[in-house]
This record gives structure tokens, sequence and C-alpha cells, in this order.
């Protein structure tokens, strides 16, 4: 009943946007995008393409479409502590949207769909946001469901399923002629299996755990979660024209997981022109820090200590490190006559992971406690190009 | 918060910013947002890009969500 009750919320929030009409809002550009994306860190590398391409149909509907796929070959930590070997695996996700603009009200729909040989998800996106102000405020609402389905190599007998809800609410406002903030709030329910199925937790031999020698069993996960997080954003036009961008986000949820993300970001378009073309440079700092779940722990005493078990260092307590560079390249001269603009980019990130509480299984200590923390760093780079039409 | 609540506070802050915006001037006028419209001041310059970060970030970190966009399920395992 509150869950009917918040969406009937939402959805007058909704017809009062549907009812308020005054200036015109804008559709996003035509343009498609090619992305060669690979990650590597933590014996794991993932890479593989994305393709998106966006098109206006007359002056009010806007298509978009998005081809993405996953690589996988992975011999993470965990992998190598429970002695598998290296595996490999694809996930494929495509997705389709579509804008309608009417008057400052743009109305928005999207369906995505991801598989890879052990689990299936479906999402659909609702939203709606609407200028107002003199297009000086941008407010925006969005509901998401989820629904997935999840199976296990080797047993045929495992079916589960997990029933995702999301809702967001967003604004956004011109303070300046040369500042821009934003607010935006999100919440997520989710319900059903959330675990994974491959994953187990160590114990101790013995009940003081003054042992090397650990053994593993099945990890127990909630069956519910509920997610929480808020996030204040500004972007500033600086004189000699450059761009810098700021990012604070808050989040907490039900498994006693507590997020904070602090980000600045700055963007220089070059003035002077280099092998026929325009460069933006950027480069951004990001750092993220949490605390672990409750039921989350490296080592526990003894099997089945406690009803929820986790080793998941997704669900440690942690931070991360990131240091952002890109360089972008736009064409001076058009190939062909129907090419608004087309850019070349590339991007790196450079991600240093530091557990505080997960250890590294393979070191070999007297005692399984001692093993060190954790750490590794990732690397992951983005290669796309852009054309605009 | 409940999810009641959460649709109640949207819609009285939206309901007050409907009544309001009748009555409110601009102060920043349309001739005087060139630099809010030049490409390096978008929110999501790059979609393809910010989304997949989106993901690469969501796998691998307990936290989600509030970055301004819509995200899909993947599992990941």
């Amino acid at each position: 009943m509150r869950l009917q009750a918040g969406t009937i919320g939402l959805l007058a929030a909704a017809c009062l946007l549907l009812a308020h009409s005054t200036f015109a809002g804008v559709l996003p550009e035509d343009r498609a995008d090619a992305l060669y994306h690979q990650y590597e860190g933590g014996g794991v590398t993932v890479d593989g393409p994305s393709i998106l391409v966006r098109k206006k149909f007359g002056e009010n509907l806007s298509v978009s479409g998005n081809y993405y796929i996953d690589m996988v070959t992975s011999a993470s930590i965990d992998v190598k502590v429970l002695g598998a070997s290296e595996y490999k695996e694809k996930r494929t996700q495509w997705s389709t949207g579509i804008d309608y603009l009417r008057g400052s009200t743009t109305y928005s729909a999207s369906y995505i769909n991801s598989e890879e040989n052990d689990y299936f998800a479906d999402t659909l996106n609702l939203g709606i946001s609407e200028d107002m102000f003199g297009d000086l405020t941008t407010v925006s609402l969005s509901y998401s469901r989820g629904w997935d389905d999840i199976t296990k190599r080797n047993d045929t007998s495992f079916q589960r399923s997990l029933d995702r809800r999301n809702y967001r609410v967003g604004i956004s406002q011109i303070l300046t002629k040369t500042l821009i903030v934003g607010l935006n709030y999100e919440t997520e329910t989710s319900e059903g299996y959330l675990q994974n199925p491959y994953r187990a937790d160590r114990y101790c031999l013995t009940p003081d755990c003054l042992t090397d020698q650990v053994l593993f069993e099945p990890e127990v996960y909630p069956r519910t979660r509920s997610t929480n997080a808020v996030s204040l954003d500004a972007r500033w036009y600086l004189p000699w024209r450059a761009a810098l961008h700021g990012n604070y986000r808050y989040f907490h949820d039900t498994w006693s997981i507590h997020a904070n993300t602090g980000e600045l970001g700055y963007t220089h378009p070059l003035k002077w022109r280099f092998l026929g073309g325009m460069w933006t440079v950027e480069a951004a700092y990001r750092y993220y820090t949490q605390t672990r779940a409750d039921f989350y722990s490296d080592l526990f005493p003894f099997i089945e200590s406690q009803n929820f078990r986790a080793r998941d260092r997704n669900l440690a307590t942690f931070d991360t490190n990131t240091i952002h560079v890109g360089v972008t390249y736009a064409l001076g001269t058009m190939p062909f006559t129907w090419v608004q603009k087309a850019t070349a980019s590339v991007f790196y990130d450079a991600i240093q992971y530091n557990f505080k509480d997960f250890r590294d299984g393979m070191a070999d200590t007297q005692f399984a406690y001692q093993q060190p923390l954790y750490t590794y760093r990732a690397n992951v780079l983005q290669v796309f190009f852009s054309v605009y039409f | 918060m409940s999810h009641a609540r959460i649709g109640t506070l949207v819609s009285l802050v939206l309901f007050g910013a409907v009544s309001m915006s009748c009555s409110i001037e601009p102060w920043v006028k349309p001739y005087e947002r060139a630099a809010l419209a030049d490409p390096i001041m978008a929110a999501d310059r790059n979609p393809v890009s910010s989304t997949y970060m989106d993901h690469v970030r969501e796998v691998r970190e307990g936290a989600r969500g509030a970055s301004g966009s819509a995200g899909g399920g993947c599992g990941c395992n």
C-alpha cells in the first residue's frame, strides 16, 4: 500500500508538470557514437564495443538505440581463492529509447535488455521533464522497473528472480550567466535473489582463527535491499572559455552501507588548431569511500556463524581514487555535407582500490587474519568516434 | 524515507514551483545564456562514455544512483 501511495504521489507530480507549459524545450541533437572500452585490473579484463545512435523525426520526436558488449576474462582474487580457473563470458546489452517534446515538457521511455549465459535483465524506464521559470529551471521525474532472471552454469535446476524499482527526481537550476547547479535524488527497492550463486565466504577451521586453514561455505544475502542516494553538482563557465565541474553524492541503504563520493573536473578547449582541427582536453579527480554491509566479513569464526553472510569485496569497507584524463579532436573540415561535426576522443581512467577489511586470500601467512589488506589498480580506456548530423 | 512521503514531498515542491513560475521573471535573459549553451557546459557531453563509466562503477562499488541518468540491471557476476 505504501508503495502504491508513493507511485500515486509521483504520478500526481507528473500531472502537474503536464498541466504547465510555457517556453519550448530542446531535444538532444542527432548523433552516432562508436566506442571501444577496456577495463583491466585485479585479474579481470573486460572489453568490447558500444554503439549509440540518436535521430530526430520532425521537431518533436527523437529515437535512440544502443548496442553494448562486455567480453569478460576473469582470474580475479575471488576466483583464485576458490581454486577455480580463469573463465570467459560475454554479456550483450541493447537498449532503445524515445523522447517526445511537447512545449516545454519532454516525455521519455526506454527499454534495456541485458543477457549473459546465466543472467537475464529487462528494464523499463519512464520519465518526464519540464523547463520552467523562463527555462532557468528543469525538473525531471523518472521511474524504472526491472525484472531479472538468474540461472547457474552446470545446474539446470537453479532458477531465481529479482524485481527492481527505481524512483528518481532531479532539479537543474541556472543561477547566473555562468553557473548551473543540480540536485538529484534516487531511491531503489530490490526484492528477490540479490547474491552471486558462485560466490562463497570463508570461515576458520578453529573458532579462535589461530590457523592458516580456512573453509568455504555459500554466501547468504538478504532478499530485500532499499537504497537512497542524493547528489549535488555544479558547472561553472570560466572567463577564458573553460568549464569547472564538481559533484558530491551521499548514499546509504538498508544493508548499512554508507558511501560518499566527490568529484572535481576541468574541461579546456585549446585555442589553436593542430592537424587541421580543434582540440579539447579534460581532467578530473574522483574520491569514493564506503563502509561495509552489516553482514559482510572477510573471515567468519565458524560455519553458519550468522544468518546472512557475504565476503564480496564490493560490500567491504574501502575507498577509491580515480584520475581521469581525456582529449577530443574535432575535425575542421567535414567529409560529407550531411555531417555537422565529427570528433575522435581518447579517455583514460586510473582507479586505485584500497580495501580496509578485505584481505588477499592468496597470501601465505601464519594465520589467515594476518593476510595483507587487498589493493589493486585498474586501468580504463575508452576510444570513441562521434558524428553529429 | 518511505515512497509515500517521497511522492508527497515531490508533489508539494512541484506544485509550489508551478505556482511560482507564473509570477517570476527569469533573471538570466535568453540573450545572456551564450556561455551556458557552450558545448563544454553540457551536463553530459558524451552519453556513450558516461553510461559506460556509470556501469564500471556500479559493478564494483556498493553505492549507486543519483547520477541523473536511468540505468539497467546486468548481474555482472
